[in-house]
C-alpha cells in the first residue's frame, strides 16, 4: 500500500495556496472561503480517519450503528439547511430526513447483506458504504426538494387553475413532481455516463493510487455506482411524493401557507 | 340550486346566499373586502368554515374534484402548464367552435400562452371553464381586461349560459356589468354581504 509522507501533502497545499493567491489578484473574493474550506478538509479528514481507526479496533457492531445514526443526523441537517423554502413545522424535519434515511439505509443493507453478509456491521466495509450512499442520495433528495418548492412557488397559478377545473392534487402537480424527480436523478446518471470516459470516478482513483489492480477497482466502482442510482431513486421517488403530499391537503387544496421562505 | 351555509374564512363571513339554476348573483365592493376570498370558499380551494350545497349535495359529502368540475372558480389572474392553448381544453373542437363568440380567431388555438395578452388569457380561461359537467360558475372580474365590444361579447356568452340553466356568481367592480347580468346585486363589506339596491 503507497503511503503520503506530511511533506507530500504539504507540497501540494502550495497549490491551494496559489488558487487562494489567483482568487486575490483577480479579486474574484473568494480566497477567503477557499482557504477556510481546504483547512476543513484537513481537519475534517483527519478526525475520520482517527475516528475510523478507532472504530477498527475495537469492531463493536452497536459503535458502528451509532457512527451510522450520527451520519443520518448529519445528512439530515444539510438537506434540510439548503432549502430555499421550507415546511412549516416538524415536517420540513421529517422530509428532510426520512426519505435520505429509509433510501440509504435500505440499499446499503441490501448491499451488505449480497456482498459482506460475514461483516454486515464490520466497520471497515459497512461506514465507507453507508457514507457514500448516504451522501449521495442526500444530495439527490436536497436537489429534488428544492426544485419542487421553487416550482410549486413559481407555479402557483397553474396549480391552482388545475385544482378550480377539478383535476386531483397529484395530477395537478404531476408536471412539478416530474421536473423535480428529473433534477434530482441528474447528477447520478451524469456520473454513471461520464465514468471513466471523462472522468475517473473518486473512488476508483483513489483504489488504483492506493495500489490496488485497476479491473478490481472497476468491478467495486461499477457496484457502487448501482448502489448511488438505487439510493438516489428510492430517496428522490419518496421525496417528490411527501412533498406532493404535504403541500396540498385531503380536500385537494394547494397548501402554500405551509411553506416558509427561509 | 346553489346554496351557501355559514361560509367563513379571515375577515369573510359567515356568509348565507342562495343562487337559483339560471340567475346571476353578482358581488361587489372594495379591493381588499375579500369577493376572492368568497368565490374560492365556495369552490373549496382554501380552508374555510361552514359548508355549501348544489341542489343539496353538500360540498364537505363529495370529493372536492368533483364538486369543482361542476362549481368552477375562474381566477382573475389565470393559470396554464401547457405552451399553447389547445391542450389546456378537454373538447378543441368546442374551443375553436367557440372562439369567435369573445372576439378570438380560431386560429387562438395553437397561440403560445407566453404570448397571450391579459384580456386573451381572460376570455380562454373563462372558456375552459365552460365544460359539459359545469353547473356553476365563479367569475372573478371576468372582463376587467377588456374594451366594451369584447365585454358585450362575453356578456352575451354567459347570458347564452344563463339561458342554458347554469348559475353565474359573479364579482365585478363595474355596477353596470352588475346590472346587465344579475338578478340579485350585494355588496361585501366588513365581511358581510349587504343587498345592494343602488
Amino acid at each position: 500500500m503507497q503511503q503520503l509522507s506530511a511533506l507530500q501533502l504539504a507540497a501540494t497545499a502550495v497549490l491551494v495556496l496559489l488558487a487562494a493567491a489567483l482568487s486575490l489578484l483577480l479579486q474574484l473574493g473568494i480566497a477567503r472561503s477557499m482557504l477556510v474550506a481546504a483547512t476543513r478538509t484537513v481537519v475534517q479528514l483527519l478526525l475520520v480517519g482517527t475516528v475510523l481507526k478507532t472504530l477498527y479496533a475495537h469492531e463493536a457492531p452497536w459503535l458502528t450503528l451509532l457512527v451510522m445514526l450520527a451520519m443520518l443526523a448529519a445528512a439530515a441537517h444539510e438537506t434540510f439547511s439548503r432549502q430555499d423554502r421550507r415546511f412549516a413545522g416538524a415536517t420540513a424535519v421529517a422530509l428532510a430526513s426520512l426519505p435520505v434515511a429509509m433510501a440509504s439505509i435500505l440499499v446499503s443493507s441490501a448491499a451488505l447483506a449480497t456482498v459482506h453478509p460475514a461483516h454486515l456491521l464490520s466497520p471497515q466495509v459497512a461506514i465507507p458504504l453507508f457514507g457514500i450512499v448516504l451522501g449521495n442520495a442526500m444530495s439527490s433528495a436536497s436537489v429534488t426538494l428544492n426544485t419542487f418548492t421553487t416550482a410549486l412557488v413559481r407555479d402557483r397559478a397553474a396549480v391552482e387553475a388545475r385544482l378550480a377545473l377539478g383535476e386531483s392534487r397529484y395530477a395537478a402537480l404531476g408536471g412539478i413532481q416530474r421536473g423535480a424527480a428529473r433534477n434530482g436523478m441528474i447528477p447520478i446518471i451524469n456520473q454513471m455516463a461520464a465514468a471513466g470516459v471523462i472522468t475517473l470516478p473518486g473512488m476508483m482513483t483513489g483504489q488504483i493510487l492506493a495500489g490496488m489492480a485497476p479491473v478490481e477497482a472497476a468491478k467495486y466502482q461499477i457496484f457502487v455506482l448501482f448502489l448511488l442510482a438505487g439510493a438516489a431513486a428510492i430517496a428522490v421517488a419518496a421525496t417528490t411524493y411527501a412533498a406532493a403530499w404535504r403541500a396540498t391537503d385531503p380536500r385537494h387544496r394547494l397548501r402554500l401557507d405551509r411553506l416558509r421562505n427561509t | 340550486m346553489l346554496e351557501l351555509l355559514r361560509l367563513q374564512r379571515l375577515q369573510v363571513g359567515p356568509v348565507d346566499l342562495k343562487v337559483d339554476a339560471g340567475t346571476c348573483v353578482a358581488i361587489e365592493g372594495r379591493s381588499g373586502s375579500g369577493k376572492s376570498v368568497l368565490l374560492r370558499m365556495v369552490a373549496d380551494l382554501d380552508p374555510h368554515e361552514g359548508d355549501a350545497a348544489l341542489e343539496g349535495r353538500r360540498c364537505s359529502q363529495m370529493p372536492a374534484p368533483a364538486w369543482r368540475r361542476q362549481v368552477t372558480y375562474v381566477a382573475a389572474a389565470s393559470g396554464w402548464w401547457h405552451d399553447t392553448v389547445a391542450p389546456h381544453f378537454a373538447d378543441p373542437a368546442q374551443l375553436r367552435a367557440w372562439l369567435p363568440r369573445v372576439g378570438l380567431p380560431a386560429e387562438a388555438a395553437d397561440w403560445e400562452v407566453a404570448r397571450l395578452s391579459t384580456g386573451e388569457r381572460q376570455r380562454l380561461a373563462l372558456l375552459r371553464a365552460m365544460t359539459p359537467h359545469n353547473r356553476v360558475l365563479l367569475l372573478d372580474e371576468p372582463t376587467s381586461g377588456l374594451d366594451a365590444e369584447t365585454t358585450a361579447q362575453v356578456e352575451a356568452l354567459l347570458h347564452e349560459r344563463l339561458a342554458a340553466g347554469t348559475a353565474l356568481v359573479l364579482v365585478t367592480h363595474d355596477p353596470q356589468q352588475a346590472a346587465r347580468l344579475a338578478q340579485q346585486r350585494y355588496l361585501l363589506a366588513d365581511g358581510r354581504l349587504q343587498e345592494n339596491m343602488l
